[in-house]
């Protein structure tokens, strides 16, 4: 058995009487692009902020590349490798995009206590920037402010920004969150194009490009895993359509 | 290449201030001098606090307290005969930079308004510290015996001196923030201010980055305290009061937030204002109360902003939205 890059252990959080998080366990292998499907309120986004760091599980481990990380921070986990992104999109909205990606390449990149030549001159946190804007085809929009990105732009461009760290793992929160047709078909494609490199977890409502992309998938309801598997294990699973793909077929 | 408008505001500000130590003895008002000089003092602390409240989003109410602590350490030591300025003013640069990590250290654990409340707290703290130090005048105040002594540099009793090196200081201070704020050092801070989750999620401790620009403000802070020391020959307990605070958050709210050198129109307009005004009437705040206010309201970039806003609209004739 490969050894996996992230587990989670038993993990428990609740907000208040909500336990978005039950007895919650989870493993993700290197290489592959693991999605995590569940409706609303399932405590996907919670799983997501426990693993990078934002939120605090109650209870439980989260071990990343072996090593026990469940008290480490969010700054300390992106620097051993893992990125997010968010649901809700979440960038640096007086930046330009390219500011942006570069930003996220210098967090990377040792220290910031450099107090003197100015960063946009700085090629090493240029160039890798503008390669990760090329990657999600956001080339030409390097110099536009952030907050003039259409929303599709706005997602490709946090992309971006987890790519430039080169993480060993990405989560990404519903990337396709609001988008439109053609632009969560482009999303598709540049996900595909980051499959076999990149470790990642994905969390997404849109079926089709789940299907499309994830080599196992797990199911989340009430905060725990009611099934998980191979992609076509999961579709003819009579508990997950039940719960929560529905009959279509 | 386009020379902004903020660079040639700037440009001009420099201009007229390099000349009004002539323009005081060609018109045998040495009041001008004076003016000015505590005008670029000013100036340097609303820099200082710029360079937390405008790029990183702290706005600290008790920023005046680190003036205080600067000019409190030259009339402490001058009151021991300790008169040297080469011991006096680095002195007063680090012990103002050890308070701000003392009080950012605290501080900065909070933020919006209650970090507004702490700010403000520490710097009551220490106003009545100073009201409380009977040994060097208490309420008083403190005169200064003599001004700090740079021999063999310069001789600050010339009243023309001092006002050049203050001078020379807020210039070094406006190259220094310019290079500070374009930094890797300045995107982190600015980018806190932006989006601090986002910050953390890319991999930035950025509460080390946040205290050491506190720390930063804060001494040079202390260093305007130094001169304002050497200014009046005088320090006592206002100049940490919470109003001076304010004042400063005033000048840099008037000039423009996260503009470099907004902070030097605003203590420039601030300062003309409160003397024009007084002038007229005891009163002065009621006229300066409302002026601030359409000012905050409409041009949202402070006086500098709305110079920099129509040049954008002429630069930019169609928003790019995507
Ligand atoms: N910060 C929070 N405070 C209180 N309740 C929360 C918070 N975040 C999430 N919840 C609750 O936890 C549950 C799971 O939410 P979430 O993880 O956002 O679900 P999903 O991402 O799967 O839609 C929901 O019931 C939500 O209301
Ligand atoms: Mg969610």
């Amino acid at each position: 058995m490969v050894e996996s890059l992230l587990n989670i252990e038993n993990l428990r959080k609740s907000f208040g009487g909500v336990l978005a998080t039950d007895n919650l366990s989870l493993s993700v292998e290197p290489g592959k692009i693991h999605a995590v499907i569940g409706p609303n309120g399932a405590g996907k986004t919670t799983m997501i902020s426990q693993v990078s760091g934002a939120l605090r599980p109650d209870s439980g481990r989260i071990s990343f590349n072996g090593e026990d990380i469940t008290r480490s921070s969010p700054p300390n986990r992106s620097l051993r490798g893992i990125a997010r992104t968010f649901q809700i999109t979440s960038i640096f909205n007086e930046f330009t995009a390219l500011e942006n990606v570069a930003l996220a390449a210098q967090a990377h990149d040792g220290h910031s206590f450099r107090f003197w030549q100015p960063a946009k001159k700085e090629a090493r946190l240029t160039q890798p920037a503008k390669e990760a804007l090329e990657l999600v085809g956001l080339e030409n929009r390097a110099q536009v402010l952030a907050c003039n990105l259409s929303h599709g732009e706005n997602r490709q461009l946090e992309i971006a920004m987890a790519l430039v760290t080169q993480p060993k793992l990405l989560l990404l929160d519903e990337p396709m969150a609001g988008m439109g047709a053609d632009e969560s078909k482009k999303m598709v494609e540049i996900l595909n194009g980051l499959k076999g490199e990149h470790t990642i977890l994905l969390i997404e409502h849109d079926m089709d490009a789940v299907f499309a992309l994830a080599d196992q998938i797990t199911v989340l309801v009430y905060g725990s895993a009611i099934a998980s598997g191979l992609p076509e294990d999961i579709r003819l699973n009579p508990e997950v359509r039940a719960a929560y793909l529905g009959d279509e077929e | 290449m386009k020379v902004s408008r903020e660079t040639i505001v700037c440009l001009l500000i420099f201009l007229l201030l390099a000349m009004v130590p002539a323009i005081a003895a060609l018109t045998d008002v040495p009041f001008y001098l004076d003016l000015a000089r505590r005008m670029m003092i000013l100036a340097i602390g609303a820099l200082s606090l710029n360079l937390i409240m405008g790029y990183g989003g702290m706005i600290s109410f008790g920023h005046a307290v680190f003036i205080g602590i600067g000019a409190y350490t030259v009339g402490i030591c001058a009151e021991h005969e300790i008169v040297s300025g080469y011991i006096q003013w680095p002195l007063a640069l680090i012990i103002s930079a050890m308070f701000a990590v003392v009080f950012g250290a605290i501080s900065l654990r909070t933020r919006g308004v209650y970090f507004i409340m702490i700010t403000l707290a520490l710097a009551q703290m220490m106003y009545f510290l100073g009201v409380s130090l009977d040994r060097y005048g208490g309420d008083d105040g403190l005169p200064l015996a003599e001004p700090s002594n740079f021999s063999g540099l310069i001789d600050l009793s010339e009243k023309t001196s001092l006002y050049y090196l203050v001078y020379g200081l807020l210039i070094f201070c406006l190259w220094i923030s310019q290079r500070i704020v374009n930094s890797r050092f300045g995107m982190v801070v600015k980018g806190a201010r932006s989006n601090e989750e986002r910050m953390q999620a890319i991999g930035f401790p950025t509460f080390r980055y946040k205290l050491t620009a506190f720390v930063i403000a804060g001494a040079m802070a202390g260093l305007a305290g130094a001169l304002l020391a050497n200014h009046t020959d005088f320090v006592n307990p206002d100049m940490m009061h919470w109003t001076r605070s304010g004042d400063l958050i005033i000048m840099v709210l008037l000039g423009g937030m996260g503009s470099l050198s907004g902070p030097i129109v605003g203590a420039l307009v601030f300062i003309l204002l409160e003397e024009a005004l007084s002038g007229i009437t005891e009163y002065w705040q009621l006229i300066f109360g409302p002026f601030l206010i359409l000012v905050v309201l409409f041009a949202r970039g402070g006086l500098l902003g709305f110079l920099e806003k129509e040049q954008e609209i002429n630069k930019f004739p169609e928003r790019d939205n995507g």
